[in-house]
Order: structure tokens, then sequence, then C-alpha cells
């Protein structure tokens, strides 16, 4: 597997742990993702979508079992570390608050950069641009961002995450709150990134329209991967 | 963006931007803290200056006298006391042993500007029915106007002494129904006597001194009070005022004389300088304190309001010492613009309450004192204080939960 860009193995998540309300959410997870695939993860509210998603951007760790980015296990990776991984790998793209509303499109799309580099530079906001015109937004770049619509939003979005140029993109309902037509486009714009730049995708998504033109459909069902 | 500015205080000043009323309100309440303490500070160093002025120009600073003529003990052999109940001796006007001497001393050391030798005593001022008691001081005005400024406080007339002149207080004056160009009587207790003409009538600022002072050549002085060729003080002036004690002190240690400081002879002043420094350094810490508190409340306000955002930021690869950053960045900018505002609205009351406020006589109430360096460290106080405000906030965004953040 060196393509692989994500390997989870045996992977559990509890809450609460050690508590009388604690509970297993996640159960003995194995999944793997190669480099350039567009994976869509579905399953019914309450599942562990979400979880699993939050577990794989590092953003929480597992209770128990290995996640390995890139090959490298994350467990022991201190907080810093794990920052800096996930500001250098993955992008994010979530289904509600998703710009920073003090900054415009184009500032919220330097972001990430601003965050890794330290200071703002000619060549950031060049790359920010490229991106607004690679998601059709170029002449909205310095719309404040709450002065548009939830799908020119959600696009604004996923050009942020690809900021960085991560490996992987982790989408968590990305056009759930959207229409049709805004989610189709916003869909049509992530395919269309995996195909040119061979980025992983992983898309949490109740809509099995979208769904089964992805690559590869994951199912969980009670915090299990129910098929594949 | 400006490429100069780092992450941190982009985001901290786009925050504050957004959150306009918050970010207006909280700076006009640091502002009105700063002011407060501007004014404050600038009126009562103005107010401590114009007294020291007054009490510099008409009092000397050192003061020589002749040392406290004390009984002794009348001893009958070693360690046998004859009579143990010993009675402080009346205090008689005698003159400083060898002055002269003392004087050329005085003018030796490199901290003493002036040097005035002066004779003191208490005649009476007769005129007509009327009679007074009265303070004589002969003075060598060339040496002594140096050091208390009569001519300063000359109300009418002039400063002119020759040995025919007295320079009297207002009241004096008033209470012998005299004025300048009048005669006037003096009258020691030893029996001497002097008719002299008024050439100046001073004001001091204090009745009671106005009541007793007269102003005589030395000579006439010596000769009145029954003490040719002597003198009771040495009068001086000093470069640093606020060396005046500890310069007595020495000169005590070195001569046989008293010396006294206007340091010792004002303690009262002092101590009441003393308890308003007290009362402002309260006043300061209280206004800081709920300037900080005022600034945290803000703050955690924006933290609560801000925590999806700051979720999203560390989502995207921001670091828990970024987000410190921008917060603390935060309470710093508020302190620092509040005080900026702050200075300037204390500086702007105390040009128009230095305009208006004045004293009965129409001068001014006190000097006004703009000191840079009293902005600069009021500015630098509110900017830390801001900081330190900001801790407790920017520690809460920068421990957020990303997980719970986002969920929200
Ligand atoms: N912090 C927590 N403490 C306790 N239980 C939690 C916590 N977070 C999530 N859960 C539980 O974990 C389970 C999985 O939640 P998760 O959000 O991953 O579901 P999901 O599949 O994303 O659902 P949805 O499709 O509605 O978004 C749920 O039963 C939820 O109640
Ligand atoms: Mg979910």
């Amino acid at each position: 597997m060196a393509d692989g860009i994500l390997k989870l193995e045996h992977v559990c998540k509890a809450y609460n742990v050690g508590l009388p309300t604690e509970v297993e959410v996640l159960h003995d997870i194995d999944l793997e993702l190669d480099r350039g695939e567009f994976l869509a993860l579905i399953g019914p509210s309450g599942s562990g979508k979400s979880t699993l998603l939050n577990i794989i951007g590092l953003l929480d760790r597992p209770t128990s079992g290995r996640l390995l980015i890139k090959g490298r296990d994350t467990a022991m990776l201190g907080d810093d570390e794990l920052t800096h991984l996930r500001g250098r790998t993955i992008g994010f793209v979530f289904q509600y608050h998703l710009l920073i509303s003090a900054f415009t499109a184009r500032e919220n799309v330097m972001m990430p950069m601003l965050a890794d580099r330290g200071f703002p530079s000619a060549e950031i906001e060049a790359r920010a641009e490229h991106l607004l015109l690679q998601v059709g937004l170029d002449k909205f770049g310095s719309n404040l961002a709450n002065n548009m619509s939830g799908g020119q939003q959600q696009r604004v979005a996923i050009a942020r995450a690809l900021a960085m140029r991560p490996d992987l993109v982790l989408a968590d309902e990305p056009t759930g709150n959207l229409d049709t037509k805004s989610a189709d486009a916003v869909f049509d714009l992530m395919r269309r990134v995996n195909r040119e730049s061979g980025t992983s995708f992983l898309l949490v998504t109740h809509n099995m329209d979208l769904a089964r033109r992805c690559d590869r459909i994951i199912q969980v069902i009670d915090g299990r991967i129910a098929s594949n | 963006m400006n490429p100069w500015l780092p992450f941190e205080w982009i985001a901290a000043v786009r925050f504050l931007r957004e959150g306009r009323l918050q970010t207006i309100f909280i700076i006009g309440g640091i502002a009105i803290g700063v002011g407060v303490i501007v004014f404050m500070s600038a009126m009562l160093a103005g107010l401590e200056a114009n007294f020291i002025k007054r009490v510099l120009t008409s009092q000397p600073q050192i003061q020589l006298l002749t040392p406290d003529q004390v009984a002794r003990p009348l001893r009958k052999s070693a360690g046998e006391i004859e009579d143990p109940a010993v009675q402080r001796p009346s205090q008689r006007v005698i003159s400083i042993d060898q002055w002269p001497k003392i004087r050329g001393q005085m003018l030796a050391m490199p901290e003493v500007t002036a040097v005035s030798p002066t004779i003191t005593g208490s005649v009476l001022a007769l005129r007509g029915d009327a009679s007074r008691a009265v303070t004589l001081t002969g003075i060598e005005p060339e040496t002594y106007f140096d050091i208390v400024r009569i001519p300063n406080y000359i109300f009418s007339g002039e400063a002119r002494l020759t040995s025919e002149d007295v320079i009297i207080g207002i009241e004096l004056a008033k209470n012998l129904g005299a004025t300048v160009g009048d005669k006037l009587n003096l009258q020691a207790t030893g029996g001497a006597n002097r008719v002299l003409t008024i050439s100046g009538l001073v004001d001091f600022g204090n009745k009671g001194v106005n009541q007793r002072v007269a102003f005589v050549a030395l000579r006439t002085g010596q000769s009145l009070l029954g003490m040719i060729g002597g003198v009771t003080t040495i009068d001086m002036k000093i470069k640093d005022i606020y060396a005046a004690e500890i310069i007595a002190q020495r000169i005590q240690a070195a001569t046989p004389v008293q010396a006294d400081s206007w340091i010792a002879t004002n303690a009262q002043f002092f101590t009441a300088v003393q308890a308003q420094i007290y009362t402002n350094t309260l006043i300061r810490i209280f206004v800081g304190l709920s300037v900080a508190f005022g600034i945290a409340a803000v703050l955690i306000v924006s933290v609560i309001q801000r925590s999806k955002e700051i979720g999203i930021l560390r989502a995207m690869g921001t670091s828990k010492g970024q987000i410190l950053r921008v917060f603390l960045l935060q309470g710093g900018l508020l302190g620092f613009i509040g005080s900026v505002f702050g200075a300037a609205m204390g500086a702007a009351a105390l040009i128009y309450w230095h305009a208006v406020a004045r004293q009965a006589d129409g001068a001014e109430f006190f000097p006004l004192i703009l000191e840079r360096s009293l902005f600069v460290y009021t500015a630098m106080l509110a900017t830390v204080t801001g900081l330190l405000a900001a801790t407790a906030p920017a520690l809460r965004a920068a421990n957020l939960d990303p997980v719970v953040a986002i969920r929200g």
C-alpha cells in the first residue's frame, strides 16, 4: 500500500470514558483510503460518521486502535504536531458555519496559508485568487463571507480546504444545507478537483444520488462498517 | 493584507472591528478610567508643584539657628545628681557664634547656591494710638531676595531696603492704618527705638504672616535688637530642594549650629502630599481593576460568540498558541486604544479646567503640567492591564475542543 493516504486499524471511540454514561460509538473500524480516491460515507443519523471524520481529521483521538496518515502513526504526536500535520495534509468542509465572518471570501481562502506561514504575502493572495477562480467565484473575492449564498459559501469553503494542497479533504455533509442544484454544483466541483489534482476525498452524505457517483461507498451503522 | 502584520494581529484587529459595538463601549469605558487617572495625576502634580514653588520662594530651604540652650543638671560627683528636676531655660535671643566663619563654610559647599545672614526678633510697631507686636527680620537684600523672593510678593510700593526703610505685611499696614511712604515707629523690648519709612507692602498669601512680618536692613535690625554685628539665623538655598533634609543633617553634624530644612519645617504638607499619593494610588488600582474586569468580560463574550470560528481555525491548522495570541492581542489593543482616547480626554479636561478654575485673586488654581512620561506610563500600564485581563479569555479560547466547538 505505497499509495495509502489513510489507514485505520481497529479504531474504537468511546465518550465519557470511566463515567457511568460511558458509550462506545465506534467499534473496531478498519479502513484504508488510497491517493486520489473519492469515498462516500453514508449511514443513518447517529451512526458515528462525524465522529469517524473527526478522528481521521486529527481533531479527536481514538480511544484505541491505530490511525496512520501517509504511513505515519499519529498516536505519539503531541497537540502542536497534530495541528501542524492537520494543517498540511487535511482540508475540512463542514455543513454549517462555514466561513469566518470577519473576513472576505479571499481572506477566508488565505487563512490556512496565513496560519501556516505567519505573515501574508502576494504569493498567498495569488493562490487564493487562483482557487476562487477554480471554484468560479473570482468575482466575489472581496465579498464579506456572510454576503454570499449558501452554495457560494460552500464553494469558498472548498477553495479554503484546498489552499494548503492537502492530500485528503474531509467533507461532512457539505451539501446537506443546499438545494439540489447548488448541491450538484458543489459535488461536481469536488469531483473535478479530485480528478485534476488527485486529492483524495471523504464525503459524508445522506444523498444517495451523490454517493453513487463516488468511487466507493462505505456504510456505517451503529458504529460499525456495515458494507464496503 | 499588510505583509508586515502577522496572522495574529490581522485576526485580532478584524475580530475587534467586527464586534463594533462591544469594542466601542469597552474602549469608552477604558478611556473614561484612563482619563480620570490622567486628569487626577496631572492636577495633583500641578498643585504640588504650585505649593512647592510658593514654599520655596517664601521660605529658606535650609535655616541655620543657634542651638537650643539647655540646662545641665548639677552634679555633685560622678553619677550623682544634685537637683534632678531640670527646667528648660527660657530661650534668649543670642547671636550665632562666629557666624561669618560658618557662612564661609556654607558658601564653600557645592550644593549651596545662596547664603544670607539675618537677624530676627520681636518689636512693637507703633503708629498713633495703634501698636502691634511684629516679627522683625533684618536682612541683606542682595543675598536674601535670592532665597525669599520678596519682590515677587510686593503688593504695593517697592522692595527697597536702605537703613531707613521697612517693608511690612499688608494686614499689619491695615491694622496700623499705614501705607507706603508713611513713617513707622519700631520699638524694641530693650528700649531701642527707630522711626522708619514704609517702602513696600508684602502679601505672602497668609493672613497670620501678613499681620506680623516686617523687614528692615540687617544693620538696622542689629541696632534695634541690640546685637551689633550679630545674626540669629543664616538662610540658605540649595540646588536639589529634595536633598535639603540630608544636607541639613550633615551641616548640623559638622558645625555647632542647628540646621532646619524646609522638608522638616513643612512636615504637615508632606504628610498631606503622601496621603494624596496613597489616595491616588488606590484610585488607580481600582480604576485599573474595573478596566481589567471590563476587558475580560467583553473578551469572554467574544470567545463564546466565536467558538465555532475558533474551532474552524483550529481545524485549518491554527495552533493553540496562535489562538491564545489573537485574544491576548485584542486585550492589549483595547487597553492601548482606550488609553490613547483616555489620555486625550484627560488632557482636554485639564486644559479646560485650568482655563476655568481660578483662585480668589484670579491666579491660576494649578499650573498646567502635561508631562509626556505620564501619558507614556499610563498607555503602557493600560496595555499591560489589557494583556493581563485577556489571559483568562485567551486561555479559554486556546483550549477550546475544536470537535465540541464545531458541533456547537
Ligand atoms: N461528546 C459526546 N458525548 C457523548 N456522546 C456523543 C458525543 N458526540 C457524539 N456522541 C454520540 O455518538 C454517536 C455518533 O454521533 P455522530 O455525530 O458521529 O453521528 P453522525 O453519524 O454524524 O450523525 P448525523 O448523520 O446526524 O450527523 C451519537 O449517538 C451521538 O449521540
Ligand atoms: Mg454528523
